[in-house]
């Protein structure tokens, strides 16, 4: 629930460098989650990646940008009460529609099992996986360039 | 720890990051709520496949795809960023601002 309140607070706060130490709380809330249900790799990955590297990116970003200096952005209230009421509408959708479906009795299984360790992980990566884990390299290699020739000065 | 709570969390975060991209003007912020959506969508994914580990019982390395796909989304996430945060500063450099209602042109 701490994921949920500081994910409202993300995008109801004026200053975005308050969004993202709201958002690194939801991270740092998800990978609780995480360690909940023993995925303890995903727990570690989700704070260094997240956390760690992606909001320090952001914040980095938005103090190179200076943002409060000109917060004179547009507001237009119809616009966002459209937007609200669009995003409770799905909320409610989707609510009504997974209310009723069959997953009553099906547990999610907290504190045990051992699938979430990284030797059963890495096992499975470089087994069945190693071709998409070769390609996420390659676009990690596209991605790097790809950022170089955007941000470089013309 | 049943998982309809698990579907209704990951529900709620989806839809939080929604009305985050719908109602903020501001690119960066559009950008946050994205990968609130993302990570929403890995919590899913994590608890289902915990739910198939618990019904498979004692079988080997059932669910453990569904954990490997978080993973592979966590780095297209990260490639995400980097490029996306290039294209903000860009845009920044541009417009000099980075209100994402100044791009509803796309030329000049």
């Amino acid at each position: 629930m701490l994921a949920l309140g500081s994910a409202l607070m993300v995008i109801t706060s004026k200053n975005p460098v308050y969004s993202v130490l709201y958002l690194i709380v939801a991270f740092f809330a998800i990978s609780g989650h995480y360690v909940l249900l023993n995925a303890q790799f995903l727990a570690i990955v989700n704070i260094i990646v997240y956390a760690g590297a992606i909001m320090v990116l952001f914040l980095f970003v938005i103090m190179l940008m200076n943002l409060n200096a000109n917060m004179n952005l547009q507001k237009n209230k119809l616009l966002k009460f459209a937007g609200f009421i669009a995003g409770l509408c799905l909320f409610l959708v989707l609510v009504a529609a997974l209310k009723n479906a069959d997953l009553k009795n099906q547990l999610a299984l907290t504190n045990k099992g051992d699938i979430g360790l990284i030797k059963n992980l890495g096992m499975v990566l470089f087994n069945d996986y190693v071709v998409p884990f070769e390609i996420s390299s390659v676009l990690f290699l596209s991605a790097m360039v790809g950022a170089v020739v955007i941000g470089k000065k013309e | 720890m049943p998982i309809n709570y698990y579907i209704f969390v990951s529900i709620a975060l989806f839809c939080i990051g929604v009305v985050g991209v719908l109602t903020r003007r501001n690119a960066i912020i559009i950008f946050m709520s994205i990968e609130l959506m993302l990570n929403a969508v890995n919590l899913l994914l994590v608890a289902f496949s915990k739910m198939h580990a618990a019904n498979a019982g004692q079988v080997y390395n059932i669910g453990i795809d569904g954990q490997l796909f978080v993973f592979f989304i966590m780095v297209v996430a990260a490639a995400e960023v980097s490029v996306g945060l290039a294209i903000i500063v860009m845009m920044y450099r541009n417009t000099h601002s980075v209100d994402v209602n100044f791009l509803n042109r796309l030329k000049h």
